[in-house]
């Protein structure tokens, strides 16, 4: 079947881009605090203030004239991230995983020059990546080295958990793992993978690609039923606790998990997507009508995950 | 109150304000709803003339009424060398015009246009003493009252009495061609008339008006008279007998009050002519409220010079193309690279016709992609990058121009309606979106905004719309309503029960 009739997403609670900005964007996030989780250097000084754990920042380059300094920049960095401070959905993101004298190396294996760098973060500055077209910075950050049970399930890139937090409580999952198509970026609309997660045990439920149901990585042929996050039980308080970074009521945090360093939060977003929601096979809307109207209001990060633990999960 | 309800009080009251305010302009001030609506606007032309006898003159000629049957939307008096005013004379309004003195025949003209007056203002009741004017020797008076009970007696009401009795005497009239009397045989059955009501006590005057007959000359004023009954004035045609105004009549006098009056000169006359044409409905609406003084005309666009108003015609559309944009976005859910760039081309399309401009947008889009991809590898600051390609894109429509002129297609030459800043950021935009995430976004958000801004077009070039838009700005506060409610919906967009059509397929809860 082509189209699903409307009644029937209603009855599994299915939330559609509409009422996601009408009833939960527009009414839980107020504008003032935008700027805390548009400008990702900005979310990683309030994630330092909250003693919320974020990848490094290597630098930042903020004017043309300081690119000629990159040379300088990348003495002795390996491996790295160029990302524009405000750019969204995997936008002008420039992953590095090796370099050999002058040259750096994609996820892919393609070669990237110094020529290249200078130009990708000039484009960055101008604004190119980052919405209106506004002037940008664009940040450095090192290379999250991710926990190799995710070897199998992500190709070429670091894999990171989406986790929807709702008045400060996670309510739902899902993993995502990039795949050739999406170049090492974890954006599912790039054509990485999604993957339920189940709230409670942090295994897999179902996996999608484009919007469609899939069972096994399309580059390594892993089965997804197998998949289990690690250090599950530490990236719940984590994503609850981006409610009193933040201030916002309904967001989605990207979660890397780092081999030494655990999970940490890659970035805040006020608008998340609705894919989820197919990834999860379960639309949002009890989960966020059930803490709307039932949940305790103010109390710690550690008490809302108990709470979402006791009600959020599949089984 | 919470802010949803507030919307909708607020879009209720800017819904019900607009539509209140169109419909009074519909109803009242005779604005067409639809366009080509025309209207029968009668143009008369009353021709006074007469032999001046080197006397001061003074000619004073009545003028139409309020209350006629018909609307004056404009007059205009011409009498070269001749004084002229108007002057109210008991609540009648005669047009005065002086000379000192002068020889020969005379004329003056009065020129009005008229068009059918739906809802006559209301005429007052006869009042009660009228000092009779009747100078009936004894002899006619009984004669006269024989005559009056006969018919009495065959009638119900001042109506049906006076009816009958036009009837008898126009019966009379046709029988005694030769006539009893010489008063009798003088009078026209309208006098006639008039003198017996009188004699019988029926409130009644004479009304005077100009058949209307497209293309008569150097008519005659027609007599009517009209009868009390039923605290109701009744015209009755004694040419026939008939009650109520003719159609083709143009009420122009109520009362026996002179038509003309000259004085300085002899043999005069007034003579009608008549003539129809049609008219736009909103012509003849317009030059009614501006007759009328009505503020809404007054204040509204049509108040500013022509140039302007059209103009504010285009601009009055780019709502209507900001409405199509809203709903296809949140209803329909396509998407479009830019949130008003759809309604940019929409009327870049106005000027070139959709085919052609979709012709020359999409060959100047993919020309400028091509070379936009050279740019890229160039190294180029942002702002020189874009900055070269419009310098880029008018290059590739003065080629345009110049090229399809040479060979014939003169199409080509509405090239340069499309704004070029549109055009430049469009594949600076769609370039960056093919990079990163192919062509298939390119086709999808291009797509979706070429779509979109034809929907839009074809919106806004609808002869109706543009018809209410332009000529019932009023509207704009019913589109804004709309747009404010759409702004509330948080139902599923079409597009997203193709997005979660796999969702159907999973259990249930
Ligand atoms: N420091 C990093 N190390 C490795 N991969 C990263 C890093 N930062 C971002 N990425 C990759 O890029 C993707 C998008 O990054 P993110 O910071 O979430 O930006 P966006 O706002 O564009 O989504 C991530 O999902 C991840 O796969
Ligand atoms: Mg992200």
């Amino acid at each position: 079947m082509l189209f699903v009739k409307p009644n029937l997403l209603k009855e599994r609670g299915i939330i559609g881009m509409n009422r996601r900005n009408v009833d939960y964007i527009a009414r839980y996030n107020a504008r003032k605090l935008y700027p805390i989780v548009d400008n990702k250097l900005v979310t990683k000084e309030y994630a330092k203030k909250h003693n919320i754990a974020v990848p490094e920042l290597i630098n930042s380059i903020q004017y043309q004239f300081e690119i000629k300094q990159l040379e300088k920049i990348l003495t002795g960095v390996d491996k790295f991230v160029v990302k524009p401070a405000q750019g969204a959905g995997g936008k002008g993101i420039l992953v590095i995983v090796d370099r050999k004298g002058d040259t750096f190396y994609k996820p892919s294996g393609k070669e990237v020059s110094f020529d290249d760098i200078k130009r990708h973060i000039s484009n960055i500055l101008s604004g190119l990546h980052s919405l209106g077209g506004k002037t940008d910075i664009a940040m450095f950050e090192k290379l999250v080295d991710f926990d190799p049970v995710f070897e199998r399930y992500s190709y070429e890139g670091v894999p990171d958990v989406r986790m929807i937090v709702f008045q400060g409580y996670p309510v739902m999952a899902m993993l995502r793992c990039s795949t050739h198509e999406s170049d090492g970026k974890a954006n599912l609309h790039q054509g990485a993978v999604g993957v339920g997660i189940d709230i409670k045990t942090g295994r897999s439920l179902f996996a999608v690609q484009d919007g469609r149901m899939i069972e096994k990585h399309p580059d390594t042929g892993s089965a997804f039923s197998e998949l289990q996050v690690p250090h599950w039980q530490e990236i719940l308080p984590l994503s609850a606790a981006c409610y009193e970074m933040t201030g916002m009521g309904y967001l989605g945090c990207d979660i890397v998990i780092d081999k030494n360093l655990g999970a940490l939060i890659l970035e805040v977003n006020a608008r998340p997507g609705l894919a989820i929601q197919i990834a999860n096979d379960k639309g949002l809307l009890k989960r966020l009508k059930l803490i709307e109207e039932k949940a305790p209001k103010s109390t710690s990060p550690e008490e809302r995950v108990k709470y979402s633990l006791d009600h959020f999960s599949t089984d | 109150m919470s802010s949803r309800s507030q919307v909708y009080l607020l879009a209720f009251m800017f819904f019900a304000l607009g539509i209140g305010l169109t419909l009074y302009k519909n109803q009242s001030l005779g604005f067409p709803l639809l366009p080509g609506e025309s209207k029968e606007v009668w143009t008369v032309e009353s021709k006074v003339t007469f032999d001046a006898t080197d006397a001061p003159i003074t000619v004073s000629m009545i003028l139409p009424q309020a209350g006629s049957n018909m609307t004056v939307l404009a007059e205009s008096f011409s009498a070269p060398s001749y004084g002229f005013r108007v002057k109210e004379e008991n609540g009648q309004r005669r047009a005065i015009w002086t000379q000192r003195s002068t020889q020969g025949p005379q004329t003056i003209y009065y020129k009005l246009d008229v068009v059918n007056n739906e809802d006559p203002a209301s005429l007052a009741p006869p009042s009660p003493s009228k000092a009779s004017s009747l100078t009936l020797s004894s002899e006619q008076e009984v004669q006269a009252k024989n005559f009056l009970e006969k018919i009495k007696a065959r009638s119900a009401d001042n109506l049906s009495f006076s009816i009958e009795m036009v009837n008898q005497l126009r019966a009379l009239k046709e029988n005694n061609k030769r006539g009893v009397n010489s008063d009798f045989k003088n009078k026209s059955v309208a006098e006639l008339s008039l003198i017996l009501l009188e004699v019988g006590g029926i409130p009644s005057r004479l009304v005077r008006g100009v058949s209307l007959e497209d293309g008569r000359r150097k008519q005659k004023a027609v007599d009517l008279i009209e009868v009390y009954n039923s605290d109701q004035w009744v015209i009755i045609n004694p040419q026939n007998g008939q009650e109520g105004t003719p159609d083709d009549v143009f009420i122009w006098q109520r009362g026996g009050v002179s038509l003309l009056d000259v004085e300085g000169g002899v043999k005069s006359k007034v003579r009608f002519s008549t003539i129809e044409n049609d008219q736009p409905a909103k012509t003849v609406a317009l030059d009614k409220g501006t007759v009328e003084q009505s503020a809404l005309i007054d204040f509204s666009i049509y108040s500013l010079p022509t140039e302007s108003q059209s103009a504010f015609k285009r601009i009055l559309l780019v709502p209507i193309g900001a409405l199509v944009v809203v709903l296809l976005r949140i209803i329909v859910g396509l998407k479009t690279s830019g949130t008003f760039m759809p309604i940019l081309i929409a009327l870049a399309f106005i000027d070139t016709t959709p085919l052609a401009g979709l012709a020359i947008f999409l060959s100047i889009v993919s020309v400028g992609l091509w070379i936009r991809g050279y740019l890229s590898r160039m190294n180029l600051l942002l702002v020189a990058r874009i900055s070269a390609v419009v310098i880029i894109v008018i290059g590739l429509m003065g080629f345009m121009s110049v090229i399809s002129y040479k060979l014939g297609m003169t199409q080509a030459l509405t090239v340069t309606f499309f704004p070029m800043i549109i055009l430049a950021w469009t594949i600076e935009r769609m370039s960056i979106i093919w990079e990163e995430d192919g062509p298939k976004e390119v086709m999808m958000q291009g797509g979706g905004s070429l779509f979109v801004a034809l929907m839009a077009y074809f919106a806004m070039t609808n002869p109706v719309i543009e018809h209410i838009t332009f000529n019932f700005p009023e509207m704009l506060l019913v589109i804004l309503s709309i747009t404010l409610v759409v702004g509330q919906y948080n139902g599923y967009r079409l597009t997203e029960l193709y997005r979660f059509r796999d969702l159907a397929k999973g259990q249930k809860g």
